[in-house]
């Protein structure tokens, strides 16, 4: 794929020079550039392989492997729901049945701007379950909250 | 008046920013100087978030708090509503030994000055003056072991890259902390980063490294920027640097964040992710410890085990190995999570019963229901019921049990809990999770689940079919991830045989 958006790939260019001399950079240079864009763009790929001296197939190898990193850009709002075993034990199956069913999505479903993803442990596993909500942390979750969440954003 | 409301996360997502906030409102509106620190969390997350007022008994505890008791702090502080008493004077407090976690809580977590007035960097101080070799025989008779998950000797691991070979060595933190039930890793960063900084320092002056890095993980975003705030403020201080301390020796680091893959917390798979490559498990050997990051030699150690140093260092190892029971000396950070009365960090010697801990310190479960299982270790590790619950908490009693400690995270589950369904998710977490280096974990967790649910559906001769699994994966995989999945299944199918049984009685 060929890189058409010039201001794309200047700002890719910048994101590198940022981290020159860094021993194993290509973590942190994707970080930056979700940071940047919202997502990983596939323009971007080619920037960054021939920077590394890497091939496109290898740094697209490193983005799919990780959960984090998007190919697309994000929804309006993410609601993050802790599905690991201590939140289990406190009910986060049942929180999170109701969540779907009021958004009409399952893990990874979008609707109404709301994206839901699961996660495994936030290191809240003694509050609850717990949820990060466009990045803040919500602790003891239950159906109430839920509705209260989604109903500032649907 | 000083007053303290913690910014650990736990303390966050139960509200404490907007109590600070009404207490700075509070103060404001009645004309009250006050100095409000964010500190760490004390670990009582039940209680959280846990404001404390310095008075000249000491500091008085209040919690948990909620913007409607924030008034009331600023009159009769002993009828305040939610007034506990001293915090020092809890019994949750009295009860533990805190030695690594002796700060967190305590001081403000990014004042070096506080730092140091609670024993901060004298065992970096007493490091620079012993020999390389001499600080590596001090933390091996100590008796540190891995805190982790693996449990290995830290002194012979550090032994090993001591007296390797090579240009350039690393430390590596492994702060990637996935384990579900486990949070002492995110407290110690966020609550006394220092005393990481400290562990990390001094083990690049035993083993001839300069280098460090933590890696943790991209769900944890307030330890990364409480970490990243400390390393500077350590380095402007020379605590980091070309000349450590002054003694012109070198050592620096950075935070490295990972991009959301449990398996990354596997040492080698967390190399490759640092290097910049898919994290995906390396064969051993190579030892990281000869050929770690970038080929070199490395020591890769788990946050709890390098802030356990400074306090070795400081205090000697033979006051650190008089705690705790057999081959499991000094203390281990234990962490009640899940369905627990009493949720938090607790700091004590090796040896107290899973029974003392769930029962007595945890409280039972926070909803009044009989404790039915109790999943020791992360994900990885196994179920123990109630009839099990006179196992002393050490590596060896639960080997010998057929569990594990890990990073001694504890899932408290009541009677409501369907231990089919856990088994399901653990095979279901390790097929999402896997790296997919080999066949018994990437195939095997996937069959895994469809075998759970034939046994879900009545299909009774599924159940040797998910054992046989179960020994593939344990004997075929390269890591724990696929290797001990087993654990949580077996265990459930074992201990639980009813809840393996059910769907088949009523097909019947
Ligand atoms: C799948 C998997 C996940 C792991 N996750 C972690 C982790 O999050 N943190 C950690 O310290 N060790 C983790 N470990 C153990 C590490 O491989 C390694 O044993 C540890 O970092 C060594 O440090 P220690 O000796 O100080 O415990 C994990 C192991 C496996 C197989
Ligand atoms: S057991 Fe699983 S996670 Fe571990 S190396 Fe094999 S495929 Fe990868
Ligand atoms: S298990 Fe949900 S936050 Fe840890």
């Amino acid at each position: 794929m060929t890189s058409h958006d010039p201001q794309l790939v200047h700002r890719v260019r910048e994101i590198l020079n940022d981290h020159k001399g860094m021993e194993g950079p290509l973590l942190p240079i994707l970080h930056a550039v979700q940071h940047a864009f919202g997502f990983v763009p596939q323009e971007a790929i080619p920037v960054i392989a021939a920077e590394l001296q890497m091939t496109r197939a290898e740094v697209h190898g490193v983005v799919s492997f990780y959960h984090d990193y998007r190919d697309h850009p994000p929804a309006a709002h993410t609601v993050r729901l802790c599905r690991a075993e201590a939140c289990q034990a406190l009910g986060a199956e049942r929180v999170a049945a109701h969540a779907k069913a009021k958004l009409g999505v399952d893990w990874h479903g979008q609707a109404h701007g709301v994206a839901l993803e699961p996660v495994f442990c936030l290191g809240l596993c003694a509050c609850g379950p717990a949820a990060q909500v466009d990045g803040k942390l919500v602790a003891r979750l239950d159906e109430d909250k839920v509705d209260a969440i989604l109903g500032g954003m649907i | 008046m000083r007053v303290y409301v913690p910014l650990d996360a736990a303390a966050k997502a139960l509200g404490a920013d907007e109590v600070a906030a009404a207490i700075q409102a509070e103060a404001a509106r009645r004309g009250v100087e006050i100095t409000l620190v964010r500190n760490g969390s004390r670990g009582m997350v039940w209680l959280e978030p846990l404001v404390e007022v310095a008075t000249d008994l000491g500091r008085m505890a209040f919690g948990p708090m909620t913007t409607a008791d924030v008034a009331a702090l600023f009159e009769d502080l002993k009828a305040h509503p939610k007034a506990l008493g001293l915090t020092e004077e809890l019994p949750w407090m009295l009860r533990q030994t805190r030695l690594t976690f002796a700060r967190c809580g305590v001081i403000d977590p990014l004042s070096l000055d506080e730092y140091e007035l609670h024993h901060g960097l004298k065992g970096l101080k007493r490091a620079l003056s012993l020999s390389d070799a001499d600080i590596v025989a001090e933390v091996r008779e100590s008796g540190l072991r891995g805190r982790g998950g693996a449990g290995f000797p830290t002194g012979i691991k550090w032994e090993t890259v001591r007296t390797a070979k090579a240009d350039q060595k690393y430390i590596v933190c492994n702060a990637d902390e996935g384990d579900s039930a486990t949070f002492a890793d995110r407290m110690l960063m966020e609550g006394d980063p220092f005393t990481l900084i400290e562990g990390m320092a001094i083990a690049g002056l035993a083993v001839g490294a300069t280098k460090g890095y933590i890696y943790t993980r991209s769900e944890y975003p307030d330890a990364v920027s409480q970490m990243t705030r400390a390393i500077q403020i350590a380095r402007a201080a020379g605590v980091l640097g070309p000349s450590v301390l002054g003694s012109g020796r070198a050592f620096d680091m950075e935070v490295r964040v990972g991009a959301g893959a449990y398996v990354c917390g596997e040492e080698t798979s967390l190399l490759n992710s640092l290097e910049g490559k898919r994290g995906t498990v390396r064969a051993k050997p190579p030892l990281p410890a000869l050929q770690g990051f970038l080929g070199k030699p490395t020591v890769v150690n788990n946050v709890i085990s390098l802030a356990s140093v400074p306090v070795i260092l400081d205090r000697g190892a033979a006051f650190y190995k008089n705690f705790g029971m057999g081959r499991s000396q000094g203390t281990m950070a234990l962490q009640l999570a899940g369905n627990v009365k009493f949720g938090g960090l607790f700091e004590t010697a090796f040896g107290l019963t899973l029974g003392e801990i769930v029962d007595d310190i945890g409280g039972g479960t926070a909803t009044g229901r009989p404790v039915k299982a109790v999943q020791v270790g992360g994900p990885l590790g196994a179920w123990f019921p109630r009839a099990l619950f006179d196992t002393p908490f050490t590596y060896e009693d639960f080997a010998t049990r057929g569990g594990l400690i890990g990073h001694a995270g504890l899932t408290v589950a009541d009677d409501s809990v369907d231990m089919l369904k856990m088994a399901r998710f653990a095979l279901e977490f390790c097929a999402i999770e896997s790296c997919g280096k080999c066949t018994p974990c990437r195939l095997g967790a996937v069959r895994g689940v469809e075998t759970v649910d034939r046994i879900a559906r009545g299909d009774a001769a599924a159940i040797p079919l998910l054992t046989d699994l179960c020994d593939t994966m344990k004997a075929g995989s390269l890591c724990a991830l696929g290797g001990f999945t087993p654990y949580p299944v077996m265990s459930a199918l074992t201990h639980f045989p009813d809840d393996f049984a059910v769907m088949r009685e009523a097909a019947e």
